[in-house]
C-alpha cells in the first residue's frame, strides 16, 4: 500500500486533528478503570483479574510501536490508521461479544491483545508524518497529537461512566457499553484514515530516505548508536519520575498534610488527580511546542534538571505548604507530559524523518519499563516506611530522593547526545539542488 | 477567496473547520469534566 500523497493545496491544518482523531480514542485506555468495578461484581473478579486488559494493552502497545514501526513507515499513515481502527473497534467487539456471552477471557483477548495492536500502530501512526508536514515546527505538530492520548481519558472517563449507568453495570449493561464504545470509535477515527496525507514530496521509502535536509538514520542503524540509548535513558528517567507522582498522587497528598491543621479530604485528593491531569496535557502542547524555540536539548535540561529541583522542594518543604507541594506536583507531571510530547522531534533532529516513526516505536520500550519502576519504587519505600512505623510526608521522602538520583542520572544521558556518527546515515537519493527544490515544494504547498 | 476556481487549489477552509469542530468538541467535553472535578481541591 502506497502512502497517500496530498492533492496540490491541500492544507497541513488537516493533519493535526487526523491525529488527533487517533489519539483522542486510543487514550481511552486510561480509563479502563471505569470498567473494572463492574466487571468485578458482575463476572465475579478481583481487582487483579480486571486489571488484566490494560496491563495486556499497555504490554502490547510497547510490542506493536516497537516492531510495527518499520511495516508503519513503509506502508503509510492512512494504512496504520486503517489497522489501529481495525483493531481498536474490534477490540471492544470482542470484549462486547465476551462481556455478554461472560467469558472473561475474550474480554482479555479482545481489549487487550487485539486492542492493544491498534494502541501501539495507532500512537506511531501520525508521528512520521506530522514531522514532514511541519519541518518548521515538530514539537507543536507532535504535542498536538500526544496531548490527544491525554486528553483521550478526559473524555472516555466521564463518558464510559455516564453509559454504564445508562445501561447498567450488570454483564448485558457493559456489553452494549462495549458495543457502543467500538462503533463510535470507529467513526471518529475514520476522520483521521480520510483526511491524513503525507507531502507531495514524500518519496517512497523504499527508495531512500525521504527529501528533508539533514542526516537520516534507519530505524536498524538508530539502535546500534549511542544516541538512541541516552534517549532511551532520558525518557525512562523523566517518565518514571512523572508515574512516581501519578501513581500515588491521591494517598500522597493526604498522607503528607494529614498531621497538619488543613487535612486533605478524599474529594480534594480528587481534585488534585485531575488537575494533575490537567497540567499533564498541557505539558504535552506547551513544552513541546517551547522546544521548538529553545531547543530539544535545552528542553530537556528543564524537564531533568528543574523536575529534580521540584522533587528536592516537596521532599524538603512540601508538607509546610500544600500551594508549594501543589505548584511542584504540577510543574513536574507537566514534564511528565512534556518529555512524552517533544521525544519525536528530538528524535527527528538526530535521525532525520526517514523512519521516525519507527524509532520513536522503538523507543517507546523505555515508557514500558518505566511504567513498571516508577510505581514499584514509589509503593515498594511507601510500604517498607509504613512498616517501618513512619507515617505522613515520612512515607516518600526517600522515594523523592531516589526520583531526584534517576532524574539526574537522565539529565547525564541527555548532555552525552551528540550528533549522529556520518557512518550511520543513509546515503541520500538526490543532490542538494534537488533537495532544495523539493523543501522548495513543501513550502510552496503550506 | 478567489472567483476563478480554476485559477488556483480549492478552498478547504470548511474541511478544516469541520476536522477541528470533529475533534474539539469531544475534547473541550472532556476538559469541562476535568474542571468540574478539579475545582474539588479547593472546594472538597
Amino acid at each position: 500500500m502506497s502512502p497517500p500523497v496530498a492533492p496540490p493545496g491541500w492544507s497541513r491544518w488537516l493533519v493535526p486533528p487526523a491525529a488527533l482523531s487517533v489519539h483522542l480514542s486510543i487514550g481511552q485506555a486510561y480509563a479502563w478503570s471505569v470498567f473494572k468495578p463492574p466487571l468485578e461484581s458482575a463476572l465475579g473478579l478481583s481487582g487483579t483479574q480486571s486489571a488484566l486488559p490494560f496491563q495486556l494493552g499497555i504490554v502490547m502497545l510497547g510490542l506493536s510501536a516497537a516492531f510495527g514501526g518499520t511495516l508503519v513507515e513503509r506502508n503509510g499513515p492512512r494504512w496504520a490508521m486503517t489497522v489501529a481502527l481495525i483493531c481498536f473497534s474490534s477490540g471492544f467487539l470482542l470484549s462486547a461479544l465476551g462481556a455478554a456471552t461472560e467469558q472473561y477471557w475474550l474480554i482479555v483477548l479482545g481489549y487487550g491483545f487485539v486492542g492493544g495492536i491498534g494502541l501501539g500502530i495507532g500512537y506511531i501512526s501520525p508521528v512520521s508524518t506530522l514531522i514532514k508536514w511541519f519541518p518548521d515546527r515538530p514539537g507543536m505538530a507532535t504535542g498536538i497529537a500526544i496531548m490527544g492520548f491525554g486528553g483521550g481519558a478526559l473524555i472516555a472517563s466521564p463518558w464510559s461512566a455516564q453509559m454504564l449507568e445508562s445501561f447498567g453495570s450488570d454483564s448485558s449493561g457493559i456489553a452494549l457499553a462495549f458495543l457502543v464504545h467500538g462503533l463510535s470509535y470507529a467513526v471518529f477515527m475514520l476522520l483521521g484514515v480520510l483526511l491524513v496525507r503525507v507531502p507531495r514530496t514524500e518519496k517512497p521509502v523504499g527508495d531512500g530516505p525521504g527529501a528533508f535536509d539533514g542526516p537520516q538514520v534507519s530505524a536498524r542503524g538508530a539502535v546500534r548508536t549511542p544516541q538512541f540509548w541516552c534517549l532511551w535513558v532520558v525518557l525512562c528517567m523523566n517518565v518514571t519520575a512523572g508515574i512516581g507522582i501519578l501513581e500515588k498522587a491521591a494517598p500522597m497528598i493526604t498522607d503528607f498534610f494529614a498531621n497538619t491543621s488543613t487535612p486533605v479530604s478524599v474529594s480534594a485528593a480528587a481534585g488534585f488527580v485531575a488537575l494533575l491531569s490537567a497540567a499533564n496535557m498541557a505539558g504535552r502542547i506547551g513544552w513541546s511546542s517551547t522546544s521548538d524555540l529553545i531547543g530539544r536539548k535545552n528542553i530537556y535540561r528543564v524537564y531533568l534538571g528543574v523536575g529534580a529541583l521540584m522533587y528536592g522542594l516537596i521532599a524538603l518543604a512540601g508538607d509546610s505548604s500544600k500551594p508549594l507541594f501543589i505548584l511542584c506536583a504540577l510543574v513536574i507531571l507537566s514534564f511528565y507530559g512534556g518529555g512524552f510530547a517533544t521525544i519525536p522531534a528530538y528524535l527527528k533532529d538526530l535521525f532525520g524523518t526517514y523512519q521516525v516513526g519507527a524509532i520513536h516505536g522503538r523507543l517507546l520500550t523505555a515508557w514500558s519499563t518505566a511504567g513498571v519502576l516508577g510505581p514499584l519504587i514509589v509503593n515498594w519505600i511507601a510500604d517498607r516506611q509504613e512498616e517501618a512505623g513512619k507515617d505522613g510526608s515520612s512515607l516518600y521522602t526517600l522515594s523523592m530522593f531516589i526520583m531526584i538520583g534517576l532524574l539526574a542520572v537522565g539529565f547525564v544521558a541527555n548532555e552525552l547526545v551528540r550528533p549522529v556518527d556520518p557512518r550511520h546515515h543513509v546515503p541520500a537519493p538526490a543532490s542538494n539542488e534537488q533537495k532544495e527544490k523539493e523543501v522548495a515544494d513543501v513550502q510552496r504547498q503550506q | 477567496m478567489s472567483s476563478d476556481s480554476s485559477s488556483g487549489p480549492p478552498d478547504r477552509r470548511g474541511l478544516i473547520a469541520f476536522a477541528w469542530v470533529w475533534v474539539g468538541v469531544p475534547l473541550a467535553y472532556g476538559v469541562y469534566e476535568l474542571v468540574q472535578k478539579a475545582t474539588q481541591l479547593f472546594t472538597g
